[in-house]
């Protein structure tokens, strides 16, 4: 069929139908206008400070110092990516940050699932209680609890055990390690571990009981249904839960500042907070103490700081984003 | 009969899966049975099906060989009287009960454990202890902190002092109580209109959305803080907000609205929301992930059924999207309140974070942190018991 048959054909059925069919076009059409006007403006919105962002660090400095230049800049430079790379001295940074993240987001993904299961599908006693508890731990402010984590893991000790086996009656320091936030995660107590939790609960929950059933009846022990009929369903929560675990250990200044102190750890995060004194420093080692790196200049490097540090989040992200949301509805023997 | 059973649960269950089993392996080749067969196996089955209850020791040996011999069955005949019996079986005897939900308490414990572990150690331990600074002059030695008791009321305890001789603290809460009110109602609705928007079909739909959700990156931890000690792009928002201030649409609109007398407050709160609208945006991307996926896991068919049945567009949503998501508004609920409450760039966080980092005053942080937490946990509650029993759980 030609164009023009099928617009005579439009016309027609149009005709029948007592010009119903046009109104109904032209709303629909009217609703697809407004539905992309408005989600165009608020992914501008959303997009705006990253663009921002970009545009400032593609300045030279003289365009850093013209109040005429907004955004896009009239004498384009690379100068500060470079400037933004020394502060956080080199791709060693990146790699330790990689290894934590993982690290303490695989952990916290698999304590959390587990106990998630658990929550969602047994019934024990004390379940109502303890899950008051997992609320308590989703609320309870970092800043509470902090200084004394802090001064617990100076002298870590489980009951006076650690102390009868090496015999000095002393906990271990494990303060500056990394072991005592990866304990914390392996145990659910990791940042928003609450959550996770949470999630994976009402996940399970929402899983039709049949499918256990099933798996008991044709004699599967309680492990291996877990194992081999409700994590498979769960993979798509469960790499949610990995995703958002990775990303808040990537950009944490709250643990962090206190489990990976400046002095042995160079890590994304803390370099990307201290960037702009950072700098200073560095021009000030350059220049003589005197010397006073300008606001705009040192806000530069942050922005620029700022996006280097952005992007292995964003690859993840890109890369992740469609199991992240798309197969979420095709898990299990839903829909 | 039950009390002659020798066998333990664990058998019975098995034999239950066996029988079951070969029921489901019969249903797959029955379509094409005489109906002669059909008669006399299920005869059988039922034979058996009873033998198995009887004695159940040697009966899994009749049943699988009976079901062998009737490979004609067919499924719909088979099925129920298989699945009765290994009802009866697992379930018999309140004894087997018993044990079976003795094990799930035990299995159930042990999936729970590894938080119980991490919320005694981590959690209440320092929890104690700054319960302790709380009430305490902490003061640092050589030999690490030393706590003398001051109490509650009197002019040196913590609690006197944020409250009746600094009023920063007091005022940082109050605009933060405020701030919540508005926020937290703004990032739900927001967040439920943009997963629905986002759950249509429509071209680039999955670009669009993850632009929606890169807020959960863009407003995390660091990145908030580097934002917020940004001077010059803070400048420039200003300077673009200033060249344009004659097109703001939420002025002329607020202008329009506000000339008459009546509603005037409500109309205040909306235009207020309005005004946030950005730093809703970049609060509510978690939000919109969970509700999206909680909109997904609806099947299609539901609303199809719904449509054959005549209900609109508007009648669908109340009576099917709404109660199936019920149970992702309580999450995003709590999650918005906590998310609200924990967040690094709040005055109040700030004020907390200098007491600790700047000024090393122990006790007063544990004061204040402790009144914030107790106030949270207040709204927290609240929010449970309106909404926990409203929940509908699909299963």
């Amino acid at each position: 069929m030609t164009r023009a048959e099928k617009r005579q054909a439009f016309w027609e059925r149009n005709r029948k139908s007592g010009g119903y069919l046009l109104k109904k076009k032209i709303g629909q059409w009217l609703f697809s206008l407004g539905r992309a006007i408005l989600i165009f403006g608020l992914c501008f919105l959303i997009l705006q400070p990253l663009l921002q962002k970009l545009c400032v660090s593609f300045m030279a400095e003289i365009d850093l110092y013209d109040n005429t230049i907004t955004s896009v800049p009239r004498h384009f430079s690379t100068i500060s990516f470079g400037n933004a790379w020394r502060q956080f001295k080199g791709i060693k940074t990146f790699i330790r940050s990689l290894w934590l993240a993982v690290g303490v987001a695989g952990l916290q993904m698999l304590s959390c699932t587990l106990v998630g299961y658990g929550f969602a599908r047994f019934k024990f006693p004390l379940k109502k209680f303890l899950f008051g508890c997992v609320i308590l731990m989703l609320i309870v402010p970092p800043t509470t609890i902090i200084t004394p984590l802090y001064l617990y893991f100076g002298n870590f000790d489980i009951f006076g055990i650690i102390g009868a086996i090496t015999g000095t009656h002393k906990g271990l320091n494990l303060q500056g390690l990394a072991i005592p936030y990866l304990l914390m995660c392996a145990t659910c107590a990791g940042y928003k571990a609450g959550l996770y939790i949470y999630m994976m609960r009402q996940h399970f929950r929402n899983e039709p009981k049949e499918l256990e059933e099933a798996a008991y009846v044709d004699g599967c022990g309680r492990l291996r249904t877990f194992f081999q009929i409700l994590l498979p369903g769960a993979r798509p929560m469960m790499v949610s839960c990995f995703l958002f675990a990775f990303v808040w250990q990537w950009t944490d200044q709250i643990y962090t500042r206190v489990f990976f102190p400046t002095a042995k750890w160079d890590l994304v995060s803390t370099k990307l907070l201290n960037i702009g004194n950072l700098f200073d420093g560095e021009n000030k080692a350059k220049y003589g103490v005197a010397y006073v790196t300008p606001q705009a200049y040192m806000n530069q490097v942050m922005a620029t700081g700022t996006l280097i540090a952005l992007v292995p989040l964003l690859v993840i992200y890109i890369v992740a984003q469609r199991s992240f949301v798309e197969s979420i509805s095709q898990s299990g023997i839903k829909g | 009969m039950s009390e002659e059973k020798t066998l333990n649960a664990a058998d019975i269950e098995e034999l239950a899966g066996d029988v079951a089993a070969e029921a489901t392996e019969v249903a797959g080749a029955a379509e094409d049975s005489a109906t002669e067969a059909l008669d006399a196996a299920k005869q059988e089955a039922d034979n058996v099906v009873d033998g198995v209850f009887a004695e159940a020791g040697d009966a899994a040996e009749v049943a699988a060989s009976a079901l062998e011999e009737a490979p004609e069955q067919s499924a719909a005949e088979m099925f129920p009287s298989a699945e009765s019996a290994a009802k009866k079986l697992s379930y018999g005897s309140p004894k087997k009960a018993k044990n079976l939900a003795r094990g799930n308490a035990i299995a159930g414990f042990l999936f729970v454990l590894p938080f119980i572990i991490g919320f005694l150690l981590f959690l209440v331990y320092p929890l104690g202890m700054s319960v302790r600074m709380a009430f305490s002059k902490v003061s640092a030695t050589s030999n690490g902190l030393t706590y003398t008791w001051v109490g509650a009321f009197n002019a040196n305890a913590n609690f006197y002092k944020i409250f009746r001789v600094e009023t920063d603290f007091l005022e940082a809460l109050v605009e933060e109580l405020k701030r919540m009110a508005l926020f937290v109602p703004g990032i739900l609705v927001f967040s439920f209109f943009m997963a629905t928007l986002l759950n249509q079909e429509f071209k680039g739909r999955t670009a669009v959305r993850a632009i929606y959700f890169l807020p959960v990156i863009l407003a995390s931890g660091v990145f908030l803080g580097v934002e917020a000690n940004n001077p010059l792009i803070t400048n420039m928002k200003d300077l673009v907000k200033a060249n344009n201030s004659a097109a703001d649409i939420t002025k002329t609109l607020e202008d329009i609205l506000l000339t008459g007398e009546t509603g005037n407050k409500f109309f205040q709160y909306v235009i207020d929301i309005v005004g946030q609208v950005y730093d809703i945006a970049m609060a509510s991307g978690i939000q919109i992930i969970v509700f999206l996926s909680g909109l997904q896991t609806i099947p299609p068919s539901m609303y199809e059924a719904a449509k054959m049945e005549g209900c609109t567009a508007w009648e669908s949503f109340w009576k099917i999207t709404f109660p199936l998501i019920g149970s992702m508004i309580l999450v995003n609920v709590v999650y918005t309140l906590v998310d609200f409450f924990t967040r690094t760039d709040s005055k109040l966080m700030t004020l907390i974070n200098d007491t600790l980092l700047i000024r090393f005053e122990y006790g007063k942080v544990a004061a204040m942190s402790w009144t914030y937490f107790l106030i949270v946990a207040a709204f927290l509650g609240l929010v449970f018991a309106i909404f926990s029993r409203r929940v509908y759980y699909y299963d």
